[in-house]
């Protein structure tokens, strides 16, 4: 479609006019925002193959759409067994329940959050007008056109604030329900963390059926000096929904951004995951797995751009594909002008358990400064003979074997994770996924 | 137990086993010596099932089964055993988790319940104890970041462990200082049983100070050249394999 054709296009389908009934429409620069982000969606539409960071990503099945418009019905709460079935248990983290995109307090379960932290619904801070920054909102945050399609449909998400110093010690779980048939959803979650605060924050999309759902998120998170955020994502969409998000980080001097990155579910999964290393000393590490079979496909785009002087960080992707399954890693570390010292090191590794499973990986160092240290490496290979046989010779059948690797090849990811539950659930659902991984759990 | 005759194996289309003949009996200690490339792992791993070689000719019958029709792993449920020169790293698998995946698949073979996790833990600890090694080795990826000597202990630990009737070692004492020497030496030894063979498959006389063997076999260009008992072993020792080598030429002469 010409760009023309494409603007015609939205405002036929009466997009153009959705923002004015989102959540904080009554507030003047929100209204703007959105529209102005609109506008900015609407004059590119949704990528395509032709532009390079979608290159083998295809989205047109998702502009044939026949609507966009955010899911506003508020749908039937999934049952309390559902939920408990999925979730980590309540007692371990402040809970919040999105379902198609809004918030719904009576699933929720927030518990005492203590001093310094405030949890609340972007919904309610938008329509009383709250502060926030309205600068979040700007042009300059999106990285994708995905994300400004996000900034004018978002109906709701998370806003967590923690006053300087504040160590929240429990995790904030925000638990994403994808319910229904063909529901659009706008997730937006903004993170700002105050000098020296400490905090872990998961989200985790769970779908339900074998709904044609479309989920664009976008999480935002502010670290001052000083501050560790550990990001937990975990995308478990039904099988036949679209997953798109951006998850971008901004780090001021000293500061530590953990982002771990599971795509375990849906049929296209493509997380932009990026962090600007603003200031100097900052640390940064991005952790991924995706988990692939039949014909589903994750691509990873991430960025980490150094900006100051002596910053670390340490990316490792790993995938393992399956079916006619495809992965896709585009990983770039970009080293600036002055960014002197900075300590990076990149890796993604595939395993291919079939033929027709297909990876495309890319990483790139950009390096603009002296005195660095900055490595990479990506590999796509198979299961190694010699450990098969090595498991084999003790007596552990082929299959088992096999599983045994693939368990192990992931669980370098998975170790990662700091919250103990998460950890066993993740491992529970790669299990789930192996042949032999029943066997399996019972040596846990 | 193990009887095997004319056994020619290759690898890659290059002939490396030209002819192997060995029978070895229940609670008998065998060393296989010989020079480095004659074909000592080659002959270690064909019996253990390694699937990169491809067996041309002869025939290897355990207790009493054709070995060749079996797996790997139903070799090793069978109780065949190898200690392998090189251990495999597996990111990721603890050796607890490892163990007992492979300790659990032979028992069941044998028609034993399976072990609990609080069984195999005292099971695993006593063993452990023997091989002098830090329980602090269970939570570790299976040989992952692991020295020489480590990794040869884990081997013999897991050697304890299974209890296999019969136990192929391949150079266990190579990169081992003196006192893993004996540590491994010493596990070996309280293994030897009238059910069970070991076949010690090494480069050097220095493991044989330790393990006394019944017979001495010479391993050299793919054929058993010589056998003999222990005395053959110190013999080697000083004379190094070219004379045995000789011999055999002239005797084929």
């Amino acid at each position: 479609m010409e760009t023309m054709n494409v603007q015609e296009h939205w405002q036929n389908m009466a997009l153009d006019q959705v923002p004015l009934a989102l959540a904080g429409h009554e507030v003047p620069w929100v209204r703007e925002a959105r529209l102005a982000a609109f506008e900015r969606f609407a004059a590119r539409g949704f990528p395509t193959r032709r532009d390079e960071a979608w290159k083998y990503t295809d989205l047109s099945i998702l502009a044939k759409r026949a609507s966009f418009a955010p899911d506003n019905i508020p749908p039937d709460a999934p049952s309390e067994a559902a939920l408990n079935a999925w979730m980590l248990s309540r007692q371990n983290v402040h809970l919040m329940v999105f379902v198609n995109g809004h918030y719904s307090p009576e699933l929720s379960y927030p518990r005492n959050l203590g001093p310094g932290v405030q949890l609340e619904s972007l919904a309610g801070m938008l329509d009383e007008n709250a502060q926030l920054p309205p600068e979040l909102f700007d042009a300059v945050h999106e990285h994708t056109v995905l994300d400004a399609l996000n900034t004018a449909f978002t109906t709701d998400g998370a806003v967590l604030r923690l006053a300087p110093g504040t160590r929240l010690k429990t995790p904030v779980y925000l638990l994403y329900i994808a319910s229904g048939y063909g529901v659009s959803i706008y997730p937006r979650n903004i993170i700002l963390a105050g000098e020296g605060a400490e905090a872990t924050v998961i989200e985790h999309y769970m779908g339900t059926l074998d709904a044609h759902n479309f989920t664009d998120a976008v999480t935002q998170l502010e670290l001052a000096s000083g501050v560790t955020i550990d990001h937990c994502k975990l995308v478990q969409e039904g099988s036949a929904a679209f997953h798109i998000a951006g998850v971008h980080a901004r780090q001021k001097a000293g500061s530590r951004f953990v982002s771990h990155s599971f795509a375990l579910g849906g049929k296209l999964v493509r997380n932009d995951i990026t962090s600007s290393l603003d200031g100097p000393d900052c640390d940064c590490r991005m952790n991924g797995l995706y988990l692939l079979n039949g014909r589903q496909q994750a691509d990873h785009h991430t960025c980490i751009d150094h900006q100051a002087p002596r910053g670390t960080s340490r990316e490792c992707y790993r995938g393992v594909l399956d079916g006619a399954s495809r992965g896709v890693f585009d990983g770039k570390v970009i080293v600036r002008p002055g960014a002197e010292k900075t300590d990076a090191h990149q890796s993604n590794r595939n395993l291919l358990l079939s033929r027709q499973a297909e990876v495309d990986t890319k990483p790139q160092l950009e390096i603009y400064a002296d005195e660095v240290k900055c490595t990479h490496g990506a590999t796509v290979g198979q299961l190694d003979e010699d450990s098969l046989f090595y498991m084999q010779s003790r007596g552990i059948d082929a299959e088992t074997a096999r599983s045994l690797l693939v368990y192990g090849f992931l669980n370098d990811v998975i170790e990662r994770v700091p919250v103990s539950e998460l950890r066993s659930r993740i491992v529970d659902m790669v299990l789930d996924r192996l042949p032999q991984g029943e066997s399996i759990k019972e040596l846990l | 137990m193990l009887s095997i005759r004319n056994l020619h194996a290759s690898r890659d289309g290059k002939e490396i086993l030209r002819g192997i003949d060995l029978d070895i009996q229940a609670g008998e200690v065998h060393a296989i010596m010989g020079p480095n490339g004659s074909g000592k792992s080659t002959l270690a791993q064909v019996i253990a099932g390694q699937p990169g070689y491809q067996i041309t000719e002869g025939e290897v019958a355990y207790l009493g089964q054709d070995l060749m029709e079996l797996s790997p792993e139903e070799r090793a449920r069978e109780g065949i055993f190898l200690g392998f020169q090189y251990p495999v790293e597996i990111p990721g698998v603890s050796i607890a988790m490892f163990l007992k995946t492979s300790l659990n698949a032979i028992r069941r073979q044998q028609g034993l319940p399976e072990v609990d996790a609080m069984e195999f833990l005292s099971l695993v600890r006593e063993k452990m104890k023997l091989m002098q090694m830090n329980e602090a080795f269970l939570t570790r990826a299976v040989n992952e970041g692991f020295s020489g000597g480590e990794k040869k202990r884990n081997e013999v630990l897991q050697l304890a462990m299974l209890e296999p009737r019969l136990a192929i070692l391949d150079e266990t004492d190579s990169g081992l200082d003196i006192d893993a020497l004996e540590v491994v030496a010493n596990g070996i030894n309280g293994l030897r049983s009238a059910g069970r063979a070991i076949v010690l498959v090494t480069h050097y006389q220095r493991l044989l100070n330790y393990i006394k063997p019944d017979v001495v076999h010479v391993l050299a260009q793919g054929r058993i050249l010589k056998s003999g008992g222990p005395e053959l072993a110190l013999e080697l020792e000083q004379r190094g394999y070219g004379w045995v080598e000789q011999e055999s030429k002239a005797v084929a002469a």
